[in-house]
């Protein structure tokens, strides 16, 4: 029953941290897409004749600050759903 | 629960698989080369135009118009390559609304087959434009310290490319099944029409993407040697 303890605990420890990443991670692309939003609008503001590259440039940046959270979620969703610990306990237990 | 559509698995004969992600792709390519093989029966270049060819004629010009807009060049060479990328993520994209079909696009390995077709086509571009060693230059242009940040940068841009995608498709694919469970009723179709939002930004920024790595791989000679096209054909 050793393994099985084991087994709890990585499954324990990997919801938490999943939660942890996608929590951590998510705040410094909203903080930076926030100021890149802000920026743009008061460009806008000021030059409504180049709303058109202005906002193209804001979607492109968007989605490259974006990414950084999507990497977290990314590794949030393969703990929970495909994580390789837990799948080799699993195949060692059922052993 | 699965997250990715290459885990469900329709037919199989000894290594031979038929999954999910395979069926959408043939379904999205089936759906583009039928549609414009349709459409573009009747063409006429007097008169009244049929529906059709009009959809197809503002898709092409609107294409045009964006990449000569990104790209700050004639944008017909990479017209085929960036409109086929944008039309096959957009269509995959679009169809995730048709219940039991799961957009290849939420599948790592479409999206990193589609993010390595464009690390090919950088190179292919930028050689067809400056030859071999032109191109090759541009790695070390301002000196040569930097050729492994250049390097490593082509390849991240690759990954990055392939995970973006990956991830936006995913996490609605993912989003949708849980609140399915959770709330069946009103909430999936919200989220499915956020999908759509979502599935469109995302095909229009892998298109763009790819245009400004093409883009930048073909100008950088040009501002380099400082001089016209003709000269620079001379000289090469």
């Amino acid at each position: 029953m050793a393994e099985l303890g084991g087994l709890h605990w990585i499954g324990i420890v990997s919801i938490i941290m999943a939660g942890v990443a996608v929590s951590v991670g998510s705040i410094a692309p909203a903080l930076a897409e926030g100021r890149a939003v802000a920026q743009a609008l008061a460009s806008i503001a000021q030059q409504p004749d180049e709303a058109n590259s202005i906002s193209r440039t804001l979607f492109i940046g968007l989605a490259v600050v974006e990414s950084s959270g999507i990497y977290c979620f990314v590794i949030a969703i393969v703990l929970i759903f495909a994580n390789p610990f837990w799948n080799a306990l699993l195949a060692g237990v059922g052993s | 629960m699965e997250i990715t559509p290459d885990q469900a698995i329709y037919w199989q004969w000894g290594f031979v698989k038929l999954n999910a992600t395979l069926v959408g792709t043939w379904i999205v390519m089936g759906v583009l080369v039928l549609g414009a093989a349709m459409l573009t029966r009747t063409l006429a270049s007097d008169g009244s135009l049929a529906r059709g060819q009009n959809l197809l004629e503002a898709v092409v010009s609107l294409l045009l118009e964006q990449i000569r807009d990104v790209s700050g060049q004639r944008p017909e060479p990479v017209l085929p390559f960036v409109g086929t990328l944008f039309l096959f993520i957009f269509t995959a994209n679009l169809l995730s609304i048709v219940p039991g079909f799961t957009p290849p696009t939420s599948s790592l390995s479409t999206t990193a087959a589609l993010a390595l077709a464009v690390f090919v086509a950088v190179p292919v571009f930028g050689i067809r434009r400056h030859g071999f060693r032109g191109y090759l230059a541009h790695y070390a242009q301002p000196s040569l310290f930097i050729l492994p940040f250049t390097v490593m940068g082509e390849l991240t841009r690759t990954l990055a490319l392939a995970l973006r995608l990956f991830g936006n498709m995913m996490s609605g694919t993912v989003a949708a099944a849980l609140l399915l469970s959770l709330a069946p009723l009103f909430f999936p179709a919200i989220m499915q029409a956020f999908g759509l939002l979502i599935g469109t930004v995302q095909a229009y920024i892998f298109a763009v993407l790819a245009t400004v790595y093409i883009a930048s791989a073909t100008r950088v000679h040009e501002e380099a040697a400082g001089s016209s096209d003709l000269k620079e054909r001379n000289l090469g």
